[in-house]
């Protein structure tokens, strides 16, 4: 029995002990992260974000340093009052917010850096690098911003931003401070612009110091930096753009139609790109994105989508040559519109009966009602036609989404037979209730870019090119997608005709007093009836100025497409600013100083105001003109003065 | 010629290997645990472990010397070995050194001595002399008290010079006096003591005097025969409770902050989180940092030189004390195993030598030796890993340190000489 006694014990503490490494090693211990190893610095290396360039190649966006200071919670000691009051004052925060941001820096997590104060003043940086080796846990991470070297394209250029918790759940290569596009070229080319951070692992020594690399440096790599790019916009048809648009709501999308090419993309209101950067973004951001009324981040060129009008027509022309059923000189009459059982679709005064040509200039609703019945009526059943129609409009890029490069979208609306099926019961609908379709109203639905790459379309007699931002990759190629023609279900011959009309418009038409000399400008007038809830009432409001034109009318260079809210009849605003638009793209210079003027001094905003004064209000016809205060004309014209002339 | 080889392999070449393993794995991970910078030179006497690699290089005469002398020589100089240690304890008051705030250490030149670490050896000679005379019986209070004396001289001396770590490791004898005939009794009084102190310390007197009342009742009721009174069970029961309420004072007044924290840290004493925290970079520091280590190193560890918390010194003392949360870091729990199984291995290999040897001498020497290893091992690994509250001493063969391992090794290779020589004893 005694000589067992050491033996036992012995034995027993050997198992004891392999339990025990066993419950330290095996059971509690997990598999070996370097990310999670307190030992190992992970230092990050951002490289330069990727700048843009204009079309032109001028310099849009380059780069700024930034300093943050990051947090690792788990490795904070705890820091005296009189320490904590000095870091707190080189970081120019109160103590409650030391502590605040400390805990909720811990809650997102003990092990991970989150930033602890963003983009620090150079002078802060520079006094604080030499401390920061005193509070533990700790950091500065170096980053870049944007420098904006311009105060255009807001709604083109985007933004870049800190990442959030939900981006980190779904892309693991973003830590807890990293920067990311959130709109605009931004965030399409968001991979391209910031590269791939580089990171070194540093073994560190109980006292925080560094004392060499981890494993030799082997796991280290080296930052990849991002590739500049080349977008397609003209900054100067840009910057032109956003003139005009001054004290107006609304959009302008210009594009070139021999390749798809975006020129300009303005919405109206925008704002100054270089209020998003820095430590003001996140109260600039929230302002923008709170006002509800002008509603400045809403880029209205992409996402407003509005009953496209009388520009709709073409379309209709287009695919009643295409199924053979009218030829141009097929005549319709007008009295004043068009009378379909008791009800009628009003028309204005012009010269009857119409043909194509005369259908077109005049925009008669009449013409188009007949067209379009004899469209529907070629099928057996109007359910048929419908299908056959929707697939033609939708050829042109309408009724759904582009699928470019552009951060934002709206695919629009064309009905099928399956809308109105819905609407009313299978096959319990005639053509009669869908008579609106002919002129652009009813149930369809665009937005301004999908205007403009129509009037592409037909610029281009019957193809087009997806409507694309990016025209230069460093190093790469950019998409096939945006260098392969997109055919429409219309002959190419049939498109003349329409051309011919649209050029009528400019000729003789609805457009006739916003001409260019020298320019052969084809164009459509159209206007968008359009409502708003008050107090509980639908109310309708003065329409959408609208116009769609290309340029010239053969080996066209320039489709546009231009909506102003409000801005009543197309060619009082929307025409006038197209016009203003080709002419300084083609010409690089304005001859219609008149009309330029015209567009600068009026404002919109006594017609925005209306909805929201309480007050009953006229529309359309009884609305006026208003003029910007002179103060504010100064500065317009100081703006336009800036523009750069070539 | 032929009969001189034959001699040589009668050495227990069982105990050898696992003696060669420890020596080359602690080794490899001093390396691991001291290396600054790059290692270019494996003799560089500015970093431990160049020092190391000639520590174990003289290791090897020391060996052949220890072998090379006769058996009965350790027999016969039992005595005179155990006294020159004790002087040269002594002399430390006298010549010693301060290190690390233990005056253990003679200063000769850059090197260091440690006498307290050749003690030991030293004790089990003579405490295996005074056992093995004919005339000592191990029942007797009088050979009891003797041979305590014989352990507590260097035990007391070392403790007077601040080293209570190595103090510890002379408890490691009562294993050879209860092998040798020490009364059970003790046995059941040291194990109650044991538990007394704890359940005083972490549950307070009232508890502890419950448990021990009742306890007692219970056994005064059931007992078979009357042999005891109720007044011998009260009195009992008194000193029972005297020595709770001795150990909870001796606790918050006889003891050291840093020995009392050690003690709080290792029952969960402490409730006060602010203390806590203090204590978190104070005495539990080390621990907290060794177990993260071991723990870090999973199953198969992290590989040689390629633990992170070992190159960057986390665990202070890492080469020495606490050299055990190196082999848990990079080499796993496969790793701390093997070194675990090496310990039980080595013990038991000696105390089955120990059981087989026909000289009583060498048989209490061989327990000796197993107790004082197997003290070391348990005590060093267990607070390493978590489990022994922190106590400062090093793990035999593996600790970087001259003293240390020349010290075990002695007291190893003086067995296995003695056990080569079993079959000359009559």
């Amino acid at each position: 029995m005694r000589k067992l006694l050491l033996l036992t014990i012995v034995i027993l503490v050997g198992i004891v002990f392999i339990a025990r490494l066993f419950y330290l090693q095996v059971y509690g211990g997990y598999e070996y992260n370097v990310f999670e190893d307190s030992a190992i610095k992970k230092e990050y290396n951002y490289p330069k974000r990727g700048y843009v360039y204009d079309r032109n190649g001028k310099l849009l966006v380059a780069n700024q340093p930034s300093y943050d200071v990051m947090v690792i919670p788990r490795d904070v000691e705890p820091l005296d009052s009189i320490e904590i009051e000095e870091f707190c004052t080189h970081l120019k925060i109160t103590k409650e917010d030391y502590f605040k941001k400390l805990d909720r820096a811990t809650r997102y997590s003990p092990r991970l850096p989150s930033p602890f104060v963003a983009q620090l003043s150079k002078i802060d940086y520079a006094v604080l690098q030499e401390k920061m080796r005193k509070y533990r846990g700790f950091y500065i991470q170096k980053r870049s911003l944007r420098l904006y070297q311009t105060t255009i394209g807001a709604n083109v250029l985007g933004d870049i931003g800190e990442v959030n918790r939900s981006i980190i759940a779904k892309q693991p290569y973003y830590n807890m401070g990293d920067l990311i596009g959130k709109q605009g070229v931004e965030k399409t080319y968001e991979k391209t612009l910031r590269g791939v951070k580089g990171i070194k692992f540093i073994q560190k020594d109980r006292f925080n110091k560094d004392i060499g690399p981890f494993q030799d440096g082997t796991l280290d790599t080296l930052p990849v930096p991002g590739k500049d790019i080349k977008i397609t916009i003209d900054s100067k048809l840009q910057a032109y753009g956003e003139l005009l648009m001054k004290n107006k709501r609304g959009g302008i999308i210009a594009i070139e139609p021999a390749s798809g090419e975006i020129l300009a993309m303005v919405s109206g209101p925008s704002y100054n790109p270089n209020l998003l950067v820095g430590r003001n973004r996140s109260k600039n951001f929230t302002k923008l994105y709170k006002d509800s009324i002008a509603k400045p981040l809403f880029d209205r060129g992409l996402q407003a989508m509005y009953p496209p009008g009388s520009p709709f027509k073409t379309l209709n022309a287009l695919i009643a040559l295409q199924e053979g059923v009218v030829n141009t000189t097929d005549k319709f009459s007008c009295s004043l519109g068009y009378r379909y059982g008791n009800r009628k679709m009003g028309c204005h005064v012009h010269r009857s009966p119409a043909d194509m040509n005369l259908g077109i200039y005049e925009s008669c609703n009449a013409y188009f009602a007949n067209v379009y019945r004899k469209i529907m009526d070629k099928y057996d059943s109007p359910a048929e036609g419908m299908d056959i129609w929707s697939k033609h409009i939708k050829s042109f890029g309408l009724g759904n989404y582009l699928n470019n490069d552009l951060s934002v979208g709206q695919p629009g609306k064309v009905p099928t037979a399956k809308t109105y099926d819905r609407g009313y019961g299978k096959s319990k609908w005639y053509t009669t209730f869908t008579i609106s379709n002919a002129i652009g109203q009813g149930e369809v639905l665009a937005t301004p870019i999908q205007l403009a790459n129509m009037a592409a379309a037909i610029g281009n007699r019957g193809f087009y090119y997806t409507p694309h931002i990016i025209k230069d990759i460093e190093g790469e190629s950019i998409p096939e997608n945006f260098t392969t023609p997109k055919y429409t279900t219309i002959d190419k011959q049939h498109f003349e005709p329409v051309v011919q009309g649209m050029f009528d418009v400019y000729n003789k038409g609805t457009a006739k007093w916003v001409q260019i000399p020298g320019i052969e400008i084809c164009g459509k007038t159209g206007t968008a009836e359009n409502f708003a809830i008050i107090n509980g009432e639908k109310t309708q409001l003065t329409d959408h100025s609208i116009f769609v034109a290309f340029a010239p009318k053969d080996n066209p260079k320039i489709a546009i497409a231009v909506f102003v809210e409000n801005g009543y009849f197309g060619s009082r605003f929307a025409g006038r600013m197209a016009s203003l638009m080709i002419e300084s793209y083609i010409k690089g210079e304005i001859s219609r100083t008149d009309m330029e003027d015209f567009v600068l001094r009026h404002t919109l905003k006594h017609e925005y105001a209306k909805p929201y004064s309480d007050e009953p209000f006229g529309i359309n016809r009884q609305t006026t003109l208003e003029t910007v205060s002179p103060e504010e004309y100064q500065n317009i014209l100081q703006i336009k003065a800036n523009i750069p002339k070539e | 010629m032929l009969r001189e080889n034959q001699r040589r392999f009668k050495f227990d070449w069982i105990t050898i290997i696992i003696f060669l393993l420890l020596v080359a794995f602690g080794y490899v991970n001093i390396i691991s645990a001291s290396h600054v910078g790059e290692i270019t030179n494996y003799f560089d006497m500015g970093q431990p472990y160049g020092k190391q690699t000639v520590f174990i290089g003289l290791t090897f005469f020391l060996i052949i010397l220890i072998l090379s002398f006769e058996a009965k020589f350790y027999e016969r100089f039992a005595s005179i070995i155990y006294i020159v240690a004790i002087l040269s304890l002594l002399g430390l008051f006298i010549f010693g050194k301060d290190v690390n705030g233990a005056r253990s250490w003679y200063g000769i030149g850059s090197m260091t001595i440690q006498p307290s670490e050749f003690a030991k050896f030293a004790t089990a000679l003579a405490v295996a002399k005074y056992i093995s005379d004919l005339q000592t019986n191990m029942e007797t209070l009088k050979d009891q008290i003797r041979v305590a004396a014989i352990i507590f001289i260097p035990a007391i001396l070392i403790l007077l010079q601040n080293d209570a770590g190595s103090t510890i490791v002379y408890l490691a004898f009562f294993f050879v006096f209860y092998r040798e005939g020490l009364q059970q009794v003790y046995l059941i009084v040291a194990l109650a003591l044991i538990i007394l102190a704890i359940l005083s310390l972490k549950y307070g007197l009232i508890v502890t005097s419950i448990i021990a009342t009742v306890i007692l009742l219970v056994r005064y009721f059931m007992r078979k025969k009357k042999r005891a009174s109720l007044i011998q069970y009260i009195l009992v029961l008194a000193i029972s409770i005297g020595f709770a309420y001795g150990v909870k004072l001796f606790y918050e007044h006889g003891l050291k902050p840093h020995q009392q924290n050690r003690i709080s840290l290792w029952l969960r004493l402490e409730k006060d989180p602010a203390k806590l925290e203090r204590m978190k970079k104070a005495e539990a520091y080390n621990l907290i940092q060794s177990e993260q280590a071991i723990s870090s190193g999973g199953t198969y560890g992290k590989g040689f030189l390629q633990g992170t918390r070992t190159t960057g010194k986390f665990v202070p003392e890492q080469h020495t004390d606490y050299i055990f949360s190196t082999v848990g870091e990079e080499w796993g729990f496969l790793g701390s195993s093997f070194v675990v199984i090496l310990f039980v291995a080595l013990i038991i290999r000696i105390l089955y030598l120990a059981e087989s040897q026909k000289s009583q001498f060498s048989r209490v020497y061989g327990y000796g030796v197993a107790s004082i290893l197997f003290v070391h091992f348990t005590i060093n690994t267990g607070m390493v890993m978590g489990l022994i509250p922190t106590v400062g001493i090093p793990l035999p063969f593996f600790s970087y340190g001259g003293s240390g391992l020349w010290g075990f090794t002695i007291l190893l290779f003086i067995f296995i000489k003695l056990d080569s020589n079993k079959i000359n004893e009559w």
